[in-house]
């Protein structure tokens, strides 16, 4: 059965999208003009996307009375966005190169459905300038600046000269090609160590490497070739002087093809991991009025220099005394744009698609201000505890976002039933926060964090929750190695103090007594008091619970006593909100056996406690000792993905912290690394296997 | 530790009481005081088994007492004990010395979560809780109550074995429990917890009950030990390898589960009693539900894969299903490719039964349909609903099967699913092709309610097979291929027949199977009376 042909098979209603909702409001600067003469309007529009930036587009297009087209692949044939759009056009199997990166099928796709623009999202063909000259020569309009702009700016090595050339302060570098692992090491040791290696074509973090010293020069040149050749089809390499712990700011720009260029002020994206970004904020709390000012003009003067229209984003560095520098141009919607709009009230969406359809920039800079503070969290499918964040898969069988807490913005392309697979970026949704000041956005963050439901893959929450309570986030004392920094061992989730120790578990065993007292049928002899064992990381705790009228009494370890109120107690919904002591406290009942283990989620961490009846815990130390298996034997693969390369074969002596393979997943390629001297057993995989998380990949002897 | 031993387990009242309301003459409370002490005395040595070393070599085993096992399954202060006094009656090798009160089993009844049960825990700390008359009359006498109250009864097993030394008289124990378990099967259920050794005859009163659950390394199972296989048949294994949990619970599918401790293994199965009901008299346990009943689930919309050939996991759609995403799944590691076990629907207690894709592409071979077949009939038996979740391709095709004889197994499916009269509500979420679809609790076979999601491909096989038989002399069938796709993989066809009552989004499954629930718990069937039915064993 074709895709086609199932997804008709359900009944019409079937599918009709979710209601759009979380739309942010808008100050109302965008009324319909006139277009100029020499422009060409249009009225449908395709999007070249998939996931939240989809949807995001679709359903601001849809305000401004544009019909919407939607591509999807097979994995994507339940997608919000395929049923948010008017029409859908189905490209082809998952893997990106046959679908949304198909630049042949996304043009048919344009024809086909009539369509006179394409959106093209971030990511995928967005800076694709060959794509955009196809388009071009069609005279179909693109929503972004012209191709001859983007091939200038796409490349780091160009771009960089044209930014020196408009007058923005650039970073100390090699202006040509790296030839090779030896030229790179010469070429870093003229500009002095530390440097970074980085994909002439790259972005996002992607093929990018930092080095101390002549072996990280040549590790890193090859890691880098490597993975700019898999990402961008283009293995240049560029070096540069390292600017240590900088901040990364960017400036977020809009041009119309008018000539006018306004810039709306700042972001700040300094918290990152493996130079990914997961908490963008706007405004940046380390700029100065000055500052920003000599940024934003900066900025305006290079986009002026090259011609530049539609939404734009400048990166820089900041270093500890606000000297900045150029870091590169992103010539795209960029993920964190919301933030962006939430502070200036411009939706950058609306602003392209008007740009895009001639009419003349409606924003001046007199018109840009900064209204409050706004934080987005990046809510991804990866395991904050590996590596500060590796990448997760699953299928969302309870998904919800937190719609009570006002002010806020979800931007997602997922729903309750999607699937997060390894094709794509595992990135769940953005969560914008918006407050009168930047404790305001904190707190509501926070709040936010701790109603959103997520369950069946394994996210991030629990990272994102905590870094907004680290007392260096507080004060805004933040860097773009913020993480390691904050984080050195590996994040390990939070910590608990006394008190919300003997709040968890008071709330575990109150949850264990509803469950326990609900199988309780006709009992002429009521139970009406619980001693309990609660073991909680390794620590043990008696705990008592008694019945009253309309709550429970637990006293915890024969000392602190709480009173949670019986209503309210719910075992089936993923939030509960608890009256603790007449304090609220959120929680989330992620699940429970009849082992007595409960899951359950506090302050954005998830615990494993186990409740068993005391007279039971008294006997433990009877039982047989459970066997850990000895794990130093067995390599497994830390993610799901594909194997790239492999580095060893059976019978192969190595030595620890040798290189035995390298797994692709999201696009980034990871090295599994030996971690003991030994002699290879069995290999089970082979380059081009696709791997789960925790597969057995090679045995030791 | 005898101290601390004895604490869990306080005497009753009555026997301080007797000092208390004793006779006025000077004799009579001296000779009162002695008999109440003498009670005391055989009451304490009744506590300690076969006393403190056996004890600690049991805990040493890392196994627990069989007083221990009683004190945590049933509920607190609930333990009604019977015949702490009886002793073995063997005179034979000297044992007329050797008596411990109560002999090698405890037995009696108690609560679990409010409802009474009837338990008999094997001592091994008495002559390795080895089977002697006595210990056979105690169990029976608990059996004849529970069968007569009406009320489960739990067997605790660890034991060596027959009393040799009793010889015959042994025997005959064996034969009176097993004589029980047959008249009690069907009447009240009857489980086995199998906590040590259990050898020999022992073993055909646990594979006679309802469930048989194990605990995982100290637990054993087999007709024939290691050393017998060994001497006979000159085959090496080890006790583990061959009656082990893991061994009964994948290979042999003679356990139904196998938990990680004697504790595990104990709360487990308090918990496992919360989905079945007294007695077949009785109806099933409904307990307070928390999750809504009335809601669509999303997730279900999208489990199906669109390639109708690619796996997913059946569990997925249970949970989905299913309360608060509880599944007490049965035999979880045996025929895999069949998924059976007990959830609530809406707080009502239900037995699932559905194919699972995952593995063999959920087919039905041998081992699978003597799986489902047996949980059928005991849902049947003992008034739980069935829910059959239908994705099957067929019975799997096979010499071995053919020779091992997947006509009489399958028929057992068929026989089970046939004869039940409690509510069977079907879903046909996929494939559901040839005599599989009939078997899997189809409408013929008195389905009460029949629901095909819009995936449902209902066919009597794939449409390759059935182009390769309808145009055998074509050489380019795709076009027939296509026809007969058209015609048959679509649940229309089955729909328009009434062979299916509706077609459903899956997103409404639970509520819908909910509110059937509700509809069906009056429903009243009766099979024609017959002494008891043939079914193809």
């Amino acid at each position: 059965m074709t895709v086609k042909k199932f997804y008709k098979s359900f009944p019409k209603n079937y599918l009709q999208g979710p209601s759009i909702q979380n739309v942010p409001i808008f100050r109302n600067f965008a009324h319909h003009k006139t277009p100029a003469s020499s422009t060409k309007s249009f009225s449908k529009i395709l999007v070249a996307n998939r996931g939240e930036i989809a949807c995001r587009i679709i359903k601001t297009a849809k305000k401004m009375n544009l019909k919407t087209v939607a591509v999807y692949s097979e994995a994507d044939a339940f997608s919000p966005h395929v049923k948010l759009a008017d029409e859908a056009v189905f490209l082809g199997p998952s893997l990106a190169s046959e679908s949304y990166l198909n630049i042949k099928k996304i043009i048919d796709a344009v024809k086909s459905t009539g369509a006179e623009a394409v959106h093209p999202g971030y990511g995928f063909l967005s800076e694709n300038a060959s794509f955009v000259s196809l388009l071009e020569d069609e005279k179909i309009v693109f929503v972004g600046p012209p191709a001859g702009v983007i091939n200038k700016l796409g490349d780091k090595l160009a771009s960089k000269k044209l930014a020196q050339n408009a007058g923005v302060n650039v970073i100390p570098g090699f202006d040509g090609e790296i030839r090779d692992a030896k030229h790179c090491v010469e070429i870093a040791r003229q500009i002095g160590y530390p440097v970074m290696i980085k994909a002439s074509a790259g972005g996002g973090g992607k093929g990018m490497r930092i080095a101390r010293n002549d072996d990280d020069a040549r590790n890193g040149f090859q890691m880098s070739t490597e993975e700019a050749a898999s990402s961008f089809g283009d293995n240049r390499i560029l070096l540069e002087k390292l600017i240590e712990s900088p901040r990364h700011v960017e400036v977020q720009v809009l041009g119309d093809k008018h000539g006018r260029i306004v810039y709306l002020n700042e972001r700040e994206c300094s918290i990152q991991r493996r130079n990914q970004k997961i908490v963008e904020e706007a405004p940046s709390t380390f700029l100065d009025v000055e500052t920003r000012k000599a940024m934003g003009e900066q900025a305006v003067r290079l986009c002026t220099d090259i011609g530049y229209h539609s939404a734009g984003t400048v990166e820089f560095l900041v270093d500890k005394n606000r000297a900045f520098y150029f870091l590169e141009m992103n010539t795209r919607l960029q993920v964190e744009h919301p933030v962006t709009e939430a502070i200036t009230g411009v939706d950058i969406v609306q602003q392209m698609i008007r740009i895009a359809q001639g009419y003349p920039l409606d924003v001046t800079q007199e018109d840009v201000k900064i209204n409050g503070h706004a934080i987005e969290c990046r809510i991804y499918a990866e395991d904050p505890y590996k590596n500060l964040g590796s990448p997760s898969i699953g299928k969302l069988f309870k998904y919800r976002e937190p719609n009570r807490v006002q002010g806020i913005r979800c931007d997602s392309g997922v729903e309750e039933g999607s699937e997060i697979t390894f094709y794509y970026d595992s990135m769940i949704c953005k969560l914008i926060c918006f407050g009168k000041d930047r404790q305001e956005a904190i707190k509501k963050s926070t709040q936010a964090l701790d109603y959103y439901v997520v369950r069946g893959v394994t996210h991030n929450v629990p990272l994102l929750r905590s870094i907004l309570s680290h007392e260096r986030f507080a004060i805004g004392d933040i860097n773009t190695n913020f993480l390691s920094e904050a984080y050195p061992n590996g994040f390990g989730g939070h910590e608990l103090n006394l008190r919300e120790k003997n709040q968890l578990l008071a709330i575990a065993s109150a949850f264990y007594v509803r469950n326990d007292s609900r199988n309780r049928v006709n009992n002429p002899t009521q139970q009406n008091e619980w001693n309990v064992v609660v073991k909680l990381n390794r620590d043990t705790h008696t705990v008592r619970i008694s019945e009253r009228c309309d709550f429970f009494e637990i006293e915890i370890n024969d000392s602190k006593v709480y009173k949670i109120n019986k209503m309210g107690l719910n075992l089936a919904e993923p939030v509960t909100e608890i009256k603790l002591n007449g304090e609220q406290a959120v929680v989330q009942l992620i699940s429970k056996n009849p082992s007595g283990d409960y899951k359950i989620s506090y302050l954005g961490t998830t615990y494993d406690l186990n409740i068993i009846p005391k007279k039971a815990a008294d006997l433990l130390h009877l039982m047989p000792q459970e066997l850990q298996p000895d794990i130093s034997k067995t390599i497994k693969s830390p993610m799901p993905g594909l194997i790239k390369s492999l580095s060893c074969k059976e019978g192969d002596c190595i030595t620890e912290g040798q290189e035995l393979c390298t797994i692709e997943a999201m696009k980034m390629q990871n090295s599994i690394i030996a971690l003991t001297s030994g002699k290879i057993k069995t290999v089970y995989i082979k380059e081009g296997s696709v791997v789960s998380d925790n597969d057995v990949l090679i045995d030791l002897e | 530790m005898s101290a601390n031993f004895l604490k869990n387990f306080k005497l009753s009242k009555t026997t301080k009481n007797i000092v208390r309301y004793g006779s006025k003459s000077a004799t009579n409370v001296a000779y009162k005081t002695k008999v109440a002490e003498q009670i005391n005395q055989i009451k304490n040595q009744a506590l300690l088994g076969g006393g403190l070393n056996k004890i600690d070599e049991q805990h040493k085993k890392g196994k627990l007492t069989a007083r221990e096992r009683i004190h945590l399954f049933l509920d607190d202060n609930s333990f009604v004990e019977y015949d702490m006094f009886v002793e073995h009656t063997c005179t034979n090798f000297g044992m007329d010395k050797q008596k411990f009160p109560g002999d090698s089993v405890v037995t009696g009844h108690g609560l679990v979560n409010g409802r009474p049960v009837y338990i008999f825990s094997q001592n091994f700390t008495v002559f390795g809780g080895s089977l002697s008359s006595v210990h056979a009359r105690k169990i029976c006498k608990m059996m004849d109550k529970a069968i007569v109250n009406g009320a489960p009864i739990i067997g605790l097993n660890d034991c060596g074995g027959a009393r040799i030394q009793e010889g015959v008289e042994s025997l005959s124990g064996y034969a009176d429990i097993f004589q029980r378990n047959v008249l009690a099967s069907g009447v009240v259920p009857q489980i086995s917890l199998i906590m040590g050794p259990c050898a020999g005859g022992a073993v055909y009163s646990p594979a006679l009950t309802d469930f048989v659950f194990m605990v995982e390394d100290t637990s054993f199972l087999f007709v024939t030990g290691p050393d017998v296989i060994k001497s006979v048949n000159n085959e090496e294994v080890t006790r583990e390898e061959l009656g082990g949990a893991r061994t009964h619970t994948t290979i042999s599918g003679n356990a139904h589960k196998s938990f990680k401790n004697d504790i595990d293994a104990l709360l487990q199965l308090r918990h496992f009693l919360t989905y079945l009901p007294q007695s077949r008299n009785h109806p099933a346990p409904i307990r307070i539900c928390d999750d809504r009943s009335d809601l669509d689930v999303l997730a279900l919309d999208s489990i199906i894969p669109l390639e109708p050939s690619a796996p997913y996991d059946m569990l997925d759609i249970i949970h989905c299903i299913v309360d608060e995403r509880e599944f007490f799944e049965i035999m979880p590691n045996y025929a895999k490719n069949i998924v059976v076990g007990f959830a609530r629907m809406n707080g009502r207690s239900v037995g699932f039964v559905g194919n699972q894709p995952k593995v063999a592409a959920g087919c039905l071979d041998i081992n699978a349909s003597v799986k489902a077949a047996r949980f059928v009939r005991f849902c049947d038996a003992f008034n739980l609903p069935i829910i059959t979740l239908v994705d099957v391709p067929g019975f799997l095709p096979g010499i071995s099967q053919e020779h091992a004889g997947i006509i009489r197994h399958g028929a057992k499916l068929l026989y089970a699913y046939a004869e039940a009269t409690v509510p069977k509500l079907t879903v046909i979420v996929r494939k559901a092709y040839g005599g599989a679809y009939d078997v899997m609790s189809s409408k013929h076979l008195r389905g009460d309610v029949n629901y095909a999601w819009p995936s449902a491909e209902i066919a009597v096989m794939g449409a390759k097979g059935a182009v390769s038989i309808l145009h055998r002399n074509e050489s380019d069938v795709t076009e027939y291929v296509n026809e007969y796709t058209e015609m048959f993989n679509s649940p229309i066809p089955a729909a328009q027949k009434g062979f299916i009552d509706d077609i459903i989004e899956p997103r409404t499954t639970r509520w819908r199977l909910c509110r059937d629930l509700e509809v069906q718990a009056t429903k009243k069937l009766v099979n024609p009376p017959k002494k008891h039915g043939n079914m193809p064993l």
